[in-house]
């Protein structure tokens, strides 16, 4: 042979640079909740809107504390301004417009969450069946989910809300039945890049179902932009839900939402306008956190590549 | 030499891609080879020539366009969901990008038992867990690794838990896509190190594709040469060394860097002129043709095919007949 072109190496001549790397400290985790810990003690308009929410849902949750009764007619306290006794003071029936706020604030809320559970559940399974099946069947699936982003929904909801039998469960029920769509392409598009990915491929030939892949590798790895598609449906939800009350074709009386208690506000906008400003009040605030929040977990998830 | 068992068997496999209008991507064109149980079958050939395509289909990771492969005498393209299943736990697979490779989100335990929990490998977590500890002891990490987060690691810590989860199944059969050529070169030799090792342990068959040509000498019994999709040489590992016949395989041999350069500079150099040609469109007659020294005028009309020059060395080249 006339030259030899290999050098052996043993292990041994690569203990130093070991050692060296041992000592260096371990990658920055990347754990998805400490990514959005860190975004969140950044930004202040991120953090304040969290706690403004906080307040909202913890003031809905503890509604009954409140020693008023949300649906007690009283005339004799009707109409009432602000007061020591009332703090947003009172409607047209003599109620505590307060307490009407804060269970106002459950059902909207309720609302709100229930149709992001079932918009994302809907939409998350729809879209990773579709991205990993592929085919004739992702085809099918996509122009379905292509009819209902294409569909004018708010009208079509009052159509529906119209027919149906009104009331809270329905009211999430038609929310969800527009919004997944968006949902299902989202998690569609990033299904159909995971499933090209080596872990998969590795996982697949390591003899996996489809089921076990896309519960255990696909569904995790989507979670990001889910979790970010999730806080902006529930803002959404709310504000359709408002909405749809306002027409009156939301939740019926005696209960209330935001949503309701402008619509009920409105035959005394010119002399009690405050009954229009609280619950609008609720709703800008909440949709505005909700949206921000979005942003946040935007920021925190969709960067991928290392920082 | 005895008669050797063959765990692959791979004849005339073709993969095209379609190229549009009518057109093919001829990334495999009728490549055999076979791969005998308890050896290390290298590949060879630069960037885009199709040695990954042409593991991966005749591993049946990819649908093929034509031809056959067996593993131990099952076409691995015509399987029932069982036998697809069996075949999963006879051959696996180390790949290219330790970073792609593993899912983050999990734990090291995670994913190398998740091969002993599809194929139901232990009896209960204890037992479970054992296993697992001890294939991480076997590719060089430990126990302590188990509970950790993937991407705590290095490359090549990255790549030893590939190779732990391959080896999880207990597998025949290993399909190792350039599995060192992401990894610096002080790791690569750990890990070529660390294949071979293993191999003799467990008693392993190796497809080991590569474009580093010490590295593929340093591990295989035998290697192939490709070119453009096409095998152009096949034979022992010394013999393609010191005796290189086809002119691809004197240019690539050409090419692989000196350490002395006194040696070095005694070496005659071949450089290739020109680039691959498109594998949409070769050229007809021997692929090769455009960019080799001793074209002769039937290599632009007839392709060459493999020849037995001496045992177990054949060449697909016009010069030798």
């Amino acid at each position: 042979m006339e030259h030899e072109t290999v050098i052996t190496i043993t292990e041994e001549s690569f203990r130093p640079l070991e050692r060296r790397k041992k000592e260096m400290p371990p990658a920055v985790s990347h754990s998805v909740w400490k990514d959005i810990s860190i975004e969140l003690i950044s930004n202040k308009v991120a953090l304040v809107s969290l706690i403004l929410l906080l307040i909202i849902i913890i003031g809905a949750l503890f509604a009954p504390l409140s020693p008023y009764d949300p649906y007690a007619l009283d005339s004799s306290q009707k109409l009432q301004g602000i007061s020591r006794a009332h703090w947003f003071g009172t409607d047209e029936f003599g109620r505590d417009y307060f307490t009407r706020v804060l269970y106002g604030g459950r059902v909207s809320l309720t609302v709100g969450f229930l149709s992001m559970l079932v918009t994302i559940t809907l939409g998350t399974s729809i879209g990773v069946f579709s991205g990993y099946m592929g085919g004739r069947l992702d085809a099918l699936l996509m122009r379905f989910t292509d009819i209902f982003l294409a569909l004018p929904s708010m009208l079509l909801m009052v159509i529906l809300n119209t027919f149906l039998q009104p009331g809270l469960f329905t009211l999430v029920a038609v929310l969800s039945l527009f919004s997944w769509a968006s949902v299902a392409r989202i998690t569609r598009a990033e299904t159909m890049s995971l499933k090209e990915r080596d872990f998969v491929v590795a996982t697949k030939n390591l003899g996996a179902s489809s089921l076990l892949i896309a519960v255990k590798h696909i569904i995790p790895n989507v979670l990001g932009p889910v979790i970010v598609a999730a806080s902006l449906s529930v803002a959404n939800a709310i504000l359709m839900e408002s909405s749809l009350s306002y027409l009156g074709l939301g939740v019926q009386i005696p209960l209330a939402s935001w949503g309701s208690m402008l619509q009920g506000a409105q035959s005394h906008i010119l002399d009690h306008p405050l009954l229009a400003v609280f619950p609008g009040l609720m709703i800008l605030i909440t949709v505005l956190s909700f949206n921000l929040l979005g942003d946040v977990l935007r920021n925190a998830l969709e960067p991928k590549i290392v920082k | 030499m005895e008669k050797r068992e063959v765990d692959l068997e791979v004849r005339n496999l073709r993969k095209y891609y379609p190229a549009g209008r009518r057109r093919f991507l001829k990334a495999v064109d009728d490549v055999s080879f076979t791969v005998y149980r308890g050896e290390t079958l290298g590949i060879v050939g630069e960037s885009g020539c199709g040695k990954t395509t042409c593991g991966k289909t005749a591993i049946g990771m990819l649908p093929k366009t034509g031809g056959e492969v067996f593993f131990q005498g099952k076409d691995v393209h015509r399987m029932t969901k069982k036998e697809r299943f069996d075949f999963t736990g006879k051959v696996q697979m180390i790949f290219q990008d330790p970073y792609a490779s593993l899912d983050s989100h999990q734990k090291v335990y995670q994913i190398v038992a998740e091969g002993i929990r599809i194929h139901k490998l232990a009896s209960d977590k204890e037992q479970e867990q054992e296993m697992v500890y001890e294939l991480l002891n076997m590719v060089g990490l430990n126990a302590e690794h188990a509970g950790r987060n993937v991407h705590e690691f290095s490359g090549g810590q990255r790549q030893r838990i590939g190779i732990a989860r391959a080896l999880s199944v207990n597998p025949e059969f290993l399909f190792c896509d350039e599995p060192v050529s992401a990894l610096d070169v002080s790791l690569q030799a750990q890990i070529v190190n660390l294949l071979m090792k293993l191999q003799q342990e467990k008693h392993l068959t190796m497809l080991f594709i590569a474009h580093d040509l010490s590295v593929v000498k340093h591990i295989s019994d035998r290697i192939g040469v490709m070119y453009l999709g096409k095998m152009v040489e096949m034979t022992d590992c010394d013999e393609l060394y010191d005796n290189p016949l086809h002119p691809y395989t004197e240019a690539l041999l050409a090419a692989v860097p000196i350490a002395d350069p006194d040696l070095a500079e005694k070496r005659k150099g071949i450089v290739l002129e020109g680039d691959v040609p498109s594998p949409v469109n070769p050229p007809a007659g021997c692929r090769f043709c455009s960019r080799c020294s001793r074209r002769m005028d039937i290599c632009l009309v007839e392709e060459p095919v493999m020849k037995e020059i001496s045992p177990g060395h054949t060449v697909a080249c016009h010069l030798y007949r």
